[in-house]
């Protein structure tokens, strides 16, 4: 058993650390979260957000967390006790569980250095995986809603399926473009493709792959504007109205992973991950290099985490036809329309930056939307209802 | 029946805008909206008010706690006429009156004050009545609007309490601009009101 244990410890070290660094990293990455997006929210208000709690309101997140914590344990009689308590377990474990292919840091694709930013380097399967797990996490959102035995609960699971598998489709089309470049489905290997100039970087030949990608990854983090599983306005608190305390905390804890999920996804597949004009050389040449490397990583993720941010106070939500109609008829026919594209550009030779040009198929997607668009909003109207112009009335002031 | 004319509004059936390729294509609306964010967001201005921190301006007219006030000697200027207690509407004003004391020389021209005048803040409903009927200008409704007690008792103000709410604001500048304390009323000091002539219309009841 020790000479077992010795034999693996050079490559079970790194492991552990990777996961420690994780397992430390996430609740407090979510609580900041949380405290950056009520700040950011409040700028965008012209408010001043949380400064109560130490300086700046620094100290908010800390105070949060400790007041959810500390609640009162209420469990309703109504729910279904097993699956009540499974549902926020299952929920943030698979958000975590993605995480496990995911680089934080430069990993080169010979995995030689000590320390690796990742948990699992080498995974051939690493983004296939990725998508597949974070899948898994409409489970704990489904499995919340039903045992919670509570019609609202139950229409934001409901929504949050439909949702769910709608936009799974859009997001596996629009990384197989990607995916085909690269050549391997390693996310390390797909950064590693996109080293040396600013071309390189995917976003540059893919333009309508990140409009593809970005949206689906929005709706797959059931942020705004596809926050339907959970609107307040009309469903109260959506899959988790019965989730108090510390249960709720395991479901926000998953939402905001999942945001940083697509964020370090987003700069990793489009953002050319850690690579930056002007640092070349290996990954992992000396410790400066690294921290350097790691920096312009995390600079990407922020502007990404950002800018989802941002689109939350930007945006209207979405109706829920809307939302699948988006969809069904905007955003699969494009990621078929792009992968298309790919597979003539690799199949004949032709370079590859010529791909850019599918960001006109925007264009002509909207043309016909905008067509479609007229008659469906514009339904035929009861009979009761008055015609569009019609005067409906005159009133006496 | 006024002379105007009715108005006659007609009330017509919207119809939902129709949607061009530009809005189905969502960008530039979305670009529109993350500008306004940024815009807001980087435009440094707050309506935020950091209340205990940072005190509000209130308005001079603003109606708040009660203050009975004083005249040059410093004796309570009331009379004891019970006029503001007979206005107010809500029942609050408790005053019993009593002679002045002749012999005083402090008191020599006045026939009556007040002995005991309370004001039950919890009860009143800060409309300003007694201001408006006071005579000689003795009551009037300050600015301070963050009254406070632990106890009903502690609420109703007496005397004491109404003058000492007096002296705390009688220097803070931000007197109440209703009455015209300072130039008094007729039943005070006739010498002065006769100088003064009528107050410029709008301000309070003499005008
Ligand atoms: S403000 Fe109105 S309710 Fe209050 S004491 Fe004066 S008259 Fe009475
Ligand atoms: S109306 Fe004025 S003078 Fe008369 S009792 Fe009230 S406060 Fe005194």
């Amino acid at each position: 058993m020790y000479d077992f244990l010795q034999q693996i410890w050079p490559t079970l070290w790194p492991t552990l650390a990777a996961i420690g660094v994780i397992l430390a990293f996430v609740p407090v990455l979510g609580l900041y979260m949380t405290f950056i997006e009520r700040k950011l929210a409040a700028y965008v208000q012209d408010r001043l957000g949380p400064n109560r709690v130490g300086p700046f309101g620094l100290l908010q997140a800390i105070a949060d967390a400790i007041k959810l914590f500390l609640k009162e344990q209420v469990i309703p009689d109504h729910v279904f006790k097993l699956l009540y308590f499974i549902a926020p377990t299952l929920s943030l474990m698979t958000a975590m569980f993605a995480l496990v292919v995911m680089p934080f840091g430069p990993v080169p694709t010979d995995y030689t250095s000590g320390f690796r930013y990742i948990v699992a380097p080498g995974i051939d399967i690493g983004i296939m995986m990725m998508i597949a797990i974070s899948s898994l996490s409409a489970y704990g959102i489904i499995l919340g809603g039903w045992a919670s035995n509570n019609k609202y609960s139950l229409y934001g699971a409901i929504r949050s399926c439909a949702q769910f598998i709608s936009y799974e489709i859009p997001l596996g089309l629009s990384i197989i473009g990607i995916v085909v470049a690269a050549g391997s489905l390693n996310i390390e290997h797909i950064v590693a493709a996109q080293g040396g100039d600013f071309w390189n970087w995917n976003i540059f030949w893919q333009p309508l792959a990140l409009i593809v990608f970005f949206t689906s990854a929005l709706a797959e983090t059931n942020r705004l504007p596809f926050d339907l599983p959970e609107c307040e306005q009309e469903l109260v608190g959506g899959f988790h109205t019965e989730y108090g305390g510390i249960k709720f905390v395991l479901f926000f804890l998953a939402e905001y992973t999942h945001v940083v999920t697509v964020s370090f996804l987003t700069a990793l597949l489009f953002f050319g991950g850690w690579h930056f004009p002007g640092l070349s050389g290996p990954v992992d040449a000396g410790l400066g290099g690294m921290l350097l490397r790691t920096f312009v990583l995390v600079a990407k993720v922020s502007m990404v985490v950002a800018f989802i941010m941002l689109l939350r106070w930007a945006l209207p939500r979405f109706r829920f036809d809307q939302l699948m109609g988006l969809a069904w008829k905007g955003l699969i026919p494009l990621g078929l329309v792009n992968l298309v594209c790919v597979a003539v550009v690799f199949t004949f030779d032709l370079p590859k930056h010529l791909l850019s040009f599918t960001a006109v198929f925007l264009f002509v997607a909207s043309l016909i939307s905008a067509r479609n668009l007229q008659s469906t909003i514009n339904m035929p109207r009861s009979a009761g209802r008055p015609k569009a112009g019609s005067i409906l009335s005159e009133v006496t002031v | 029946m006024s002379t105007e004319t009715k108005k006659v509004k007609t009330v017509k059936w919207g119809a939902e805008p129709k949607l061009g390729w530009v809005e189905a294509m969502y960008l530039p609306a979305i670009a529109s909206g993350l500008m306004t964010a940024l815009k807001h967001a980087f435009s440094g201005k707050t309506t935020t008010r950091q209340y205990p921190d940072v005190e509000p301006v209130i308005p001079a007219n603003y109606r708040g706690v009660h203050r009975l006030n004083r005249d040059e000697a410093g004796r309570v200027k009331c009379v004891a006429c019970y006029m503001c207690q007979t206005a107010c509407p809500a029942n609050c004003i408790e005053i019993i009156a009593a002679p002045a004391p002749k012999d005083d020389p402090h008191w020599k021209d006045r026939d009556k004050f007040p002995e005991t005048f309370t004001i039950d803040e919890l009860r009143c409903i800060y409309c300003g009545m007694c201001e408006e009927a006071c005579p000689v200008d003795a009551i009037e409704l300050t600015s301070v609007y963050d009254l406070t007690g632990m106890s009903r008792q502690e609420m109703i103000f007496d005397k004491e309490k109404l003058l000492a709410v007096f002296d705390e604001t009688i220097n803070s500048g931000r007197d109440p601009i209703r009455t015209n304390r300072g130039a008094l009323g007729p039943a005070s000091e006739e010498a002065s009101t006769a100088k003064q002539g009528p107050p410029p219309p709008g301000r309070g009841r003499h005008g």
